[in-house]
This record gives structure tokens, C-alpha cells and sequence, in this order.
């Protein structure tokens, strides 16, 4: 029983992190049908820079939002004078953000050198919650629950206001959504900057935890891909679910058969686009 | 009459000082490490130690100037083998250090070994190249993955008095070797291991292995390198095993590559290795200050790598007064060289290409504020082989999973 416990929170820590790497990248696919490489970089410059600021000014919160500003400023930049350019021609699209994610990897490494690193703990959530056997560490829960909340907050965005409603059309039919005043161009920068941000984000929050290195980048991209590709590219929803499938599956089958790890990752995968292609919640 | 014999003595003088001066080519040395991508820093920490040996030199030995070619392989193997061709065939190089991974070295080992060019490994510790797939071309100046852990397995149970342990470690040839190693003295002395965990190099979330650790072991043994071991000791503190479950492990969990960016919950971490930052002899404080002092940086053991390693070749073109054009003799003087005033200590090369050497067992300090890799017990002398027979040990299969 402790063990189920354990396992099941560890599960949830590996989901709230991978749904704040995938909601961005699933946003920017729905609008802009972008398969962005460089969205790991997004999470490791994220980590960088929450560093540098964090060295300096000791606030978690200040790196934070640091990291949020400067890397969705980097996204709407990148979107707006490179990746548009190639309005709908996906495949280039795919190859610059290929190189612009080897473009941050260097001058990551240049900048920063290769030392790996952690972010400190904010000392109020140091320590573990510990009842019984179960030992589970504070600033872990206060991932999941940050998560929720964001997870919250881009439903109610998504539905409930007028952004959310022009989001949904452009997502739907871009052309229509164009002809009824829909000012496509800068939604998609704004979403691509707003996906950039919150992989940012989830950097700074597994700081303390996963850290920063060089290769990072390229380590979190697949999973994120996973949980995307299993939940269905473009959608939100299943951008959550898919993050609680991978996070779980993932997490038990690492500590339950430890030696088909990367099977038991990708088993999901598979199956779902061998019964349904677009994924759980995704449209054709 | 005076006139022809100034004449004549000038010509002398000239021809004499023509001959005194007769400018050697420099001697090329090819050197490849990462210098790019994950393990970039590593690289670079190798490629300090060998420039600080040659700075002290003054890019001269045996009266000849030497040149370094350096290439980034970028731990990838297949690039490894590019650039080597490269230093080989296009740069001609008289004999070569490097790599990193021991992928690469496996990787240009049977190359190296077909261009018969004197080359020294100064990390690369995959236990076959120099055993059951050794090249009389490579001296490895470094260690194998299963030479530190062969004697602190019995260490482990005698010392440290440890009866049951778990070992987590990742999930390639250097976690095989090196917990194989272990394993094989820990079980003969009497020792038992409840549980091996494998780990893959992708993991950074350690819960699900974490929440397998029982809470009644002695001891964890652990192997882990760069990132992952500061992602490891920093959870599992976190999880609050720290206090419960002494870890002890291979010397890369704690490297100076990586413990200044740990923090309290490296010390106690018991590891060994052949080398530590803050052994306490004159040669390496000579060398530490040195090395600080050149690139601000603690050395690690990768520093210390090329340092050493690189002394080894610099002493074999000294006993051949830097004709070193002749292959055979040249691989033979590197093979005799016995570099003295090492830092890790004295070391002697084997038959099969491999050091004898001390191994540490280290303790995690904080010592004025800094963490530090204590040496708390020298191991001497301690073979590739150690206490086997070379025969007998290697009609036994390589430590696998």
C-alpha cells in the first residue's frame, strides 16, 4: 500500500512536469500545425536563466518570471521573422526549429559552460511530508498542485473567455477564422510565445529537482513528444490526459520492470496511434 | 693570404653554426576529447590538464618543439573515428591522447591499432581495452571501470563492515563493470546484494528506484556521473534516505567535476578512485595550485587524466632525445616511460597496457566551506586484475548486467 501510494505521487510529479512542457508544444501545433524541435531548448533556457537570475537575487519567484518573460519574448521572435516565413510548409518549418534548437544548444554551452547545476529549493518547501511509510517530499506536491493550477487557468482561457473562443476558431479553420477579422498572425505568435513561456516555466520548476545540463534539452523532448502524440496533437485536454497516462505509465513501469523502461514509455505510444492515429482526444 | 684564411674561417664559423642549428620539425601531437555537446565540460577538463603540462614544459621536449592538434569528437563515435583519420592521415601525427567515452575508444581502438600509432587513453575505462581486446598500441594511463571497485568491495565489508546492499547505477558498460567488480569481492568476502537497480542515462526523476530502496540495507552502492549524480544524492536526500542509508559508490558520483555544485547532501559519500582532488601530497597540491590558479577551476580527476597522461609521452621523447619517428621505438619508450611526481601518486604500466596504481577511498567533507573528497584509506598498488590470475581472468566473460 505504501508502495502504491509512493508510486502514484511520484507518478503525479512526472505529469504535472511533463503537461507544462506539452501544453505549450500542443498549442503551437493546434494553431500553427508546427512541430516544434526547439521546445526542449524552450525548457532549458527556462533553467539557464532562472539560474542566472536566482544567483544574483536569491528569489525563485524573480527567476521565474525572468525565465517566462525572456523565453516567450525569444518565442514571439522566433515565430515572427523566421518560422512564419514559411506559412504552410511544415516540413521547413520543422527543420528551422531543428536548427534554431542546435543554435541554443551551443550558445547555452558557450554562455554557460557545461557544469551541471541545480536551482535551490525556496526554503519554505524544504523537507518531506512523511506519514507512515510514505515519505514524499513538499516541494514535489507543490509542483502538482502549480500544475493544476495552470492546467485550471488555460481550460478557463481556452473556454471562457473571447481570446479562448478566436483560439478555437483559428485552431479549427485559419482561413475562416481570417475572413471573420480574426487577426491570425499575431494570435500565432502570441501562442507560440505563450507555449515557449510555459516550457520556461516548467524549467524553472523542475529546477531544483532535475536541474540544468547541456543535452537537456534533447533529453525532455521526446517525452514531451509522447505525451502530445498519445493525447492529440492540438488538443488541451489531451495534453492533461496524455501527461497523466505517460507520467503514471512511465513511473510504474520504471519501478516495476526497470530493465524495459523505454518500452514500457513507449508502449502507450503505440498502441494508441495504432487504434486511434490522431490520438485520444485529437481531430483528423 | 690573410684574406683566404678569414675567408675560410668564415665559412667555417657559418657551416658550424649552420650545423648547430639544424631546426628540427616539431613533433605532432593529435589529441581528441569532447568539446562540444553533453560531456563537453569533461572534455575540456581533460584538455586543461594536458595544457598546463605542456605550458610547464614549454611545448618543448627532447630538444624538439611539439605541436598539439586538437579535435572535438563530440563523444560521438563515428566522429571519433573521422577526426582520428584526420589527425592520422592528413595532420600526420607522431602519437596521440584521447578520448572521453569509452564508446569512442572502442570505436577507433581497432583503427589506431591498424595505423600502429603510439596513442595513451587517459579515461576511457572499458575494461576490455586492455584486456580481452587490447592493442600493444594503446597504453591506457587512466583506470579500468572495474579496478576501483575490486578492492572496495572487500574494503566495503571488512572496513566499512557492510553485510547487505542494494546497488543503483546506470545502465551501460561502465555501471556493469564497475558494480560487477564490486560485486565479485563484496559476495566473496561474504557479503550479500538484495537488490541491482539499472538505471537508464536518459532517467532524471529517480523516485521510482528511490521508493525501492530498503530501509534496513547497510549500505547503497551507486554509480553515477555528471548530471545524474548530482540529480541522484540531491533525491535522495529529498526522499530522506540520506540519513537512513549510507551511499557509497564508484569515485565519479562525487568527482570535482561535479561536487561544487552539490551541497550537503554529498557529504558522508563514501567512493573510491585512483585519484582525489584533495589528496594531501606535495605533488598533487603542487598541481592543484597550479591548475586553479591557470583555469579557476577545482581539479577533477578528468583534469588530473592528461596531466598524468600526457607525462608519459613527454618522457619517452625525452629518452629519445625527440626522434621519435620510428613507431616501434617510440611505443616501446612510452611503454618504459616511468613518469615520476604524478599527482594521483606512482604508477607503474603492465604487461597488458594497464596502471598499477593507488585507489582512494574518499569521504565527502566540508572543509572551510568547500566540499572535498577526503582520503580516509590508500589502497596500494592495486592491479586491473587484482589479487586473479591474468590468465584465469580473462577466460572469465566481461562483468555484464
Amino acid at each position: 500500500m505504501t508502495y502504491l501510494i509512493t508510486q502514484t505521487l511520484n507518478g503525479l510529479f512526472s505529469a504535472a512536469l511533463l503537461f507544462l512542457i506539452a501544453s505549450g508544444l500542443t498549442l503551437a501545433f493546434g494553431v500553427m500545425k508546427i512541430v516544434n524541435i526547439a521546445h526542449g531548448s524552450f525548457y532549458m533556457l527556462g533553467v539557464y536563466i532562472a539560474y542566472t537570475v536566482i544567483l544574483r537575487t536569491q528569489s525563485l519567484l524573480l527567476g521565474a518570471a525572468a525565465a517566462i518573460v525572456v523565453v516567450s519574448a525569444l518565442g514571439f521572435v522566433m515565430q515572427r521573422f523566421f518560422l512564419r516565413r514559411f506559412g504552410n510548409d511544415p516540413l521547413a518549418q520543422m527543420m528551422m526549429t531543428m536548427g534554431f534548437a542546435l543554435l541554443f544548444r551551443d550558445a547555452t554551452l558557450m554562455i554557460w559552460g557545461g557544469d551541471p547545476f541545480t536551482l535551490q529549493y525556496p526554503g519554505w518547501l524544504r523537507g518531506s511530508m512523511e506519514a507512515g511509510d510514505v515519505v514524499f517530499p513538499y516541494y514535489r506536491l507543490f509542483v502538482i498542485v502549480v500544475a493544476a493550477l495552470v492546467g485550471v487557468a488555460l481550460w478557463a482561457i481556452n473556454e471562457k473567455t473571447l481570446l479562448g473562443a478566436r483560439l478555437r476558431a483559428t485552431v479549427d479553420d485559419p482561413e475562416m477564422a481570417s475572413a471573420m477579422g480574426i487577426n491570425v498572425t499575431l494570435l500565432s505568435g502570441l501562442v507560440f510565445a505563450a507555449g515557449a513561456g510555459l516550457a520556461a516555466f516548467g524549467g524553472v520548476m523542475g529546477g531544483p529537482i532535475l536541474g540544468g545540463y547541456a543535452g537537456l534539452d534533447f533529453d525532455l523532448l521526446p517525452l514531451a513528444f509522447v505525451v502530445v502524440i498519445v493525447g492529440g496533437m492540438g488538443s488541451l485536454k489531451g495534453a492533461f490526459v496524455g501527461s497523466l497516462v505517460v507520467g503514471m505509465i512511465d513511473n510504474y513501469g520504471k519501478a516495476l520492470v526497470p530493465e524495459l523502461s523505454y518500452f514500457t514509455l513507449f508502449a502507450p505510444m503505440i498502441l494508441v496511434l495504432a487504434l486511434k492515429p490522431t490520438g485520444l482526444y485529437g481531430r483528423a | 693570404m690573410k684574406r683566404t684564411i678569414l675567408a675560410i674561417a668564415l665559412v667555417c664559423a657559418a657551416a658550424i653554426a649552420f650545423a648547430q642549428t639544424p631546426e628540427r620539425p616539431p613533433i605532432k601531437i593529435g589529441f581528441m576529447v569532447p568539446l562540444s555537446g553533453a560531456n563537453a565540460q569533461n572534455g575540456r577538463d581533460i584538455l586543461n590538464g594536458f595544457l598546463l603540462l605542456l605550458e610547464e614544459a614549454g611545448y618543448q621536449a627532447g630538444g624538439r618543439r611539439i605541436q598539439l592538434i586538437v579535435e572535438d569528437d563530440e563523444g560521438i563515435p563515428a566522429v571519433g573515428l573521422t577526426k582520428a583519420r584526420k589527425l592520422v592521415e592528413r595532420d600526420q601525427v607522431h602519437m596521440m591522447g584521447g578520448p572521453l567515452l569509452a564508446s569512442s575508444a572502442y570505436a577507433i581502438a581497432p583503427y589506431i591499432h591498424a595505423q600502429q600509432i603510439p596513442m595513451v587513453y587517459p579515461v576511457a575505462s572499458g575494461d576490455d581495452l586492455t584486456q580481452r581486446r587490447r592493442s600493444k598500441w594503446i597504453v591506457r594511463t587512466g583506470y579500468t571501470s572495474s579496478q576501483p571497485n575490486h578492492p572496495f568491495g572487500e574494503y566495503a565489508y571488512h572496513t566499512l563492515g557492510h553485510r547487505r546492499i542494494a546497488t543503483i547505477a546506470l545502465d551501460y558498460a561502465f555501471g556493469w563493470e564497475s558494480v560487477g567488480g564490486f560485486e565479485r569481492t563484496f559476495l566473496e568476502q561474504g557479503g550479500q546484494i538484495t537488490k541491482k537497480l539499472w538505471v537508464p542515462l536518459s532517467v532524471h526523476d529517480f523516485a521510482p528506484y528511490l521508493a525501492q530502496v530498503s530501509r534496513d540495507l547497510d549500505a547503497v552502492y551507486v554509480l553515477f556521473i555528471g548530471r545524474t549524480a548530482l540529480q541522484f544524492l540531491r533525491q535522495y536526500q529529498e526522499y530522506g534516505l540520506k540519513d537512513r542509508v549510507p551511499v557509497i559508490g564508484m569515485g565519479t558520483t562525487t568527482d570535482e567535476h561535479v561536487l561544487p555544485a552539490m551541497g550537503d547532501e554529498a557529504i558522508g559519500v563514501t567512493t573510491a578512485l585512483h585519484y582525489s582532488g584533495a589528496l594531501d601530497t606535495p605533488a598533487n597540491r603542487t598541481f592543484s595550485a597550479a591548475y586553479r590558479a591557470r583555469f579557476k577551476r577545482v581539479p577533477s580527476y578528468y583534469s588530473e587524466s592528461m596531466y598524468s597522461g600526457g607525462k608519459w609521452l613527454l618522457t619517452a621523447i625525452e629518452a629519445l632525445k625527440g626522434n621519435v619517428e620510428n613507431r616501434d621505438v617510440l611505443l616501446d619508450a612510452i611503454r618504459q616511460a616511468q613518469p615520476t611526481g604524478l599527482p594521483r601518486g606512482p604508477v607503474t604500466i603492465d604487461e597488458y597496457g594497464n596502471p598499477v596504481e593507488n585507489i582512494y577511498v574518499r569521504r565527502v567533507e566540508r572543509v572551510n566551506g568547500v566540499l572535498q573528497n577526503t582520503v580516509i584509506a590508500t589502497l596500494p598498488n592495486v592491479s586491473q586484475f587484482w589479487k586473479y590470475n591474468p590468465v584465469d581472468y580473462l577466460k572469465q566473460p566481461l562483468y555484464a548486467r
